[in-house]
């Protein structure tokens, strides 16, 4: 087999490992929001058992990476995918675990009736999964638009946070009783804003690997 | 007479070069920066060793060659017939492949460019002999046998070597012609150090086929292929983000 053909088939398994652990990521923001939703504790607890799966993907991606940099000292468009899969499994790790810590708080939750409709909260999971699937997606077939698509995403899921906080302020100004779950409810929203933030930090790399420039959106 | 004083540019303007009928190099335009290191780079056959050459006048030698365009070191027109070529040679130092020592002892082989621009006395000869091979980082090694044969030493210290009697005339140019090819990694980080050391005050260009050499050592680097001169930019730029899709295939193995 050709050195050239090695190189390209350590590529071509690198990016179906990346793909692998964006889907166990986007299965976990969405059990963390279905587990929210039914208060179903047992769901919330198991998102931190798939969370280790993230972590161990993150390790094999990684060590793959390096060892592609080591043997195939990569350079141009191959030096800039090897480079941005390395700095892009930092956040779809933090999709993880984002995800797992809304998981560890609906377990922690009583399981009492919620203070508000979720209906924001439920928008801003699914946007959240949209965002990290396009995001890894616009790398995994060199898809500049998406990327851009991704970026654009994000005003969206910060339109969202802001109204769950301004909602979320105003039901514990009126009763002082719905502030435990009401911080509670805000982490969460918070746990979803940042994966947003993430899930642009992902596009701004698949933009460096067509272009060659990393600018920060 | 032309003397090379000042700054050390080099450019080319308009440059073909004809083997008898074959144009080994076509409309080539290059302005190489004073005190930096160039590399060129290239399939073989592409004319990147040819091309520098030329700024020697190495190809004078060479039957049925036909040089066409402006080619100036620091503002003076290499080919003018007020370049004396002694004097040209003198200023361009050129390094091979292959290390090529003269068959004499590692002193002489030093002192022999200095002899031949009239320089006699023993203690100048000798204070030349030690300062070129102390920048060649070859000093400590050799300073106990300078009377034997150069043809004993090493490859790696025969490059060196080479390296030394190359700056022993004092040149403001140094022309690298895959000056590590032959030599094991030690020797050839050495030489590649040496070049980082050199370049304060010298203008490097070198040929390699070692892309990772021209990453590390170069700060420009320019592509040619097929007797074209495809891609000219900073090195950093080249290796991540070429701008041309030849260079791109090339440098990622994809040529052909």
């Amino acid at each position: 087999m050709s050195i050239r053909k090695i190189f390209e088939d350590e590529l071509a398994e690198l990016k179906t490992q990346l793909v692998e652990m964006c889907r166990l990521t986007e299965q976990m923001i969405s059990d963390a929001i279905t587990a929210l939703v039914n208060k179903d504790r047992e769901l919330g607890k198991s998102i931190g058992v798939m969370d280790k799966r993230v972590d161990e993907y993150e390790m094999a991606i990684e060590k793959r990476c390096m060892r592609i940099l080591l043997k195939q000292q990569p350079v141009a468009k191959d030096f800039r995918q090897v480079s941005t899969a390395l700095k892009m499994i930092t956040d779809i790790e933090r999709f993880g675990d984002q995800a797992a810590d809304i998981g560890e708080l609906v377990y922690s939750m009583p399981g009492e009736k919620y203070i508000k409709e979720l209906t924001h909260t439920k928008a801003m999971g699914n946007l959240a999964v949209k965002m990290v699937r396009e995001s890894v997606n616009s790398f995994i077939n060199n898809d500049e638009k998406l990327a851009d698509e991704v970026i654009t995403l994000d005003d969206q899921m910060d339109e969202l946070f802001a109204t769950v906080k301004t909602e979320l302020i105003e039901l514990i100004k009126k009763d002082g009783s719905n502030g435990d779950q009401g911080i509670e409810l805000m982490m969460v929203a918070k746990y979803l804003e940042r994966i947003g933030d993430h899930a642009v930090n992902v596009a701004e790399w698949t933009k460096y690997n067509e272009t060659g420039v990393h600018q920060k959106f | 007479m032309n003397e090379f004083i000042g700054n050390m540019d080099i450019t080319a303007k308009n440059c073909n070069l004809f083997y008898g009928d074959f144009q080994a190099l076509k409309n080539i335009n290059i302005e190489i920066p004073e005190k930096q290191v160039t590399a060129f780079i290239g399939p073989s056959g592409c004319g990147k060793s040819t091309f520098l050459k030329i700024f020697n006048r190495m190809n004078d030698l060479v039957e049925g060659c036909r040089i066409e365009g402006d080619f100036r070191i620091g503002g003076i027109d290499i080919f003018d017939k007020e370049t004396d070529v002694n004097l040209l040679r003198k200023n361009v130092g050129m390094v091979f492949q292959k290390p090529n020592p003269f068959p004499m002892s590692i002193y002489d082989n030093i002192a022999f460019a200095p002899r031949t621009f009239g320089i006699t006395k023993k203690s100048e000869l000798d204070e030349i002999v030690e300062k070129s091979l102390r920048r060649a980082s070859i000093w400590d090694e050799v300073k106990d046998r300078l009377r034997k044969n150069a043809l004993g030493m090493s490859g790696g210290q025969q490059q060196r070597l080479c390296i030394a009697r190359s700056l022993a005339a004092s040149p403001k140019v140094l022309l690298m012609d895959e000056p590590t090819s032959a030599l094991d990694p030690i020797s050839t980080g050495k030489i590649e150090e040496l070049m980082e050391d050199l370049k304060k005050d010298i203008t490097i260009v070198i040929v390699t086929h070692n892309m990772q050499q021209a990453t590390r050592i170069a700060d420009r680097t320019a592509f040619f292929l097929l007797g074209e001169l495809i891609e000219y930019g900073n090195t950093d730029d080249i290796f991540t983000s070429p701008k041309d899709e030849r260079t791109e295939r090339y440098i990622t193995g994809r040529f052909g």
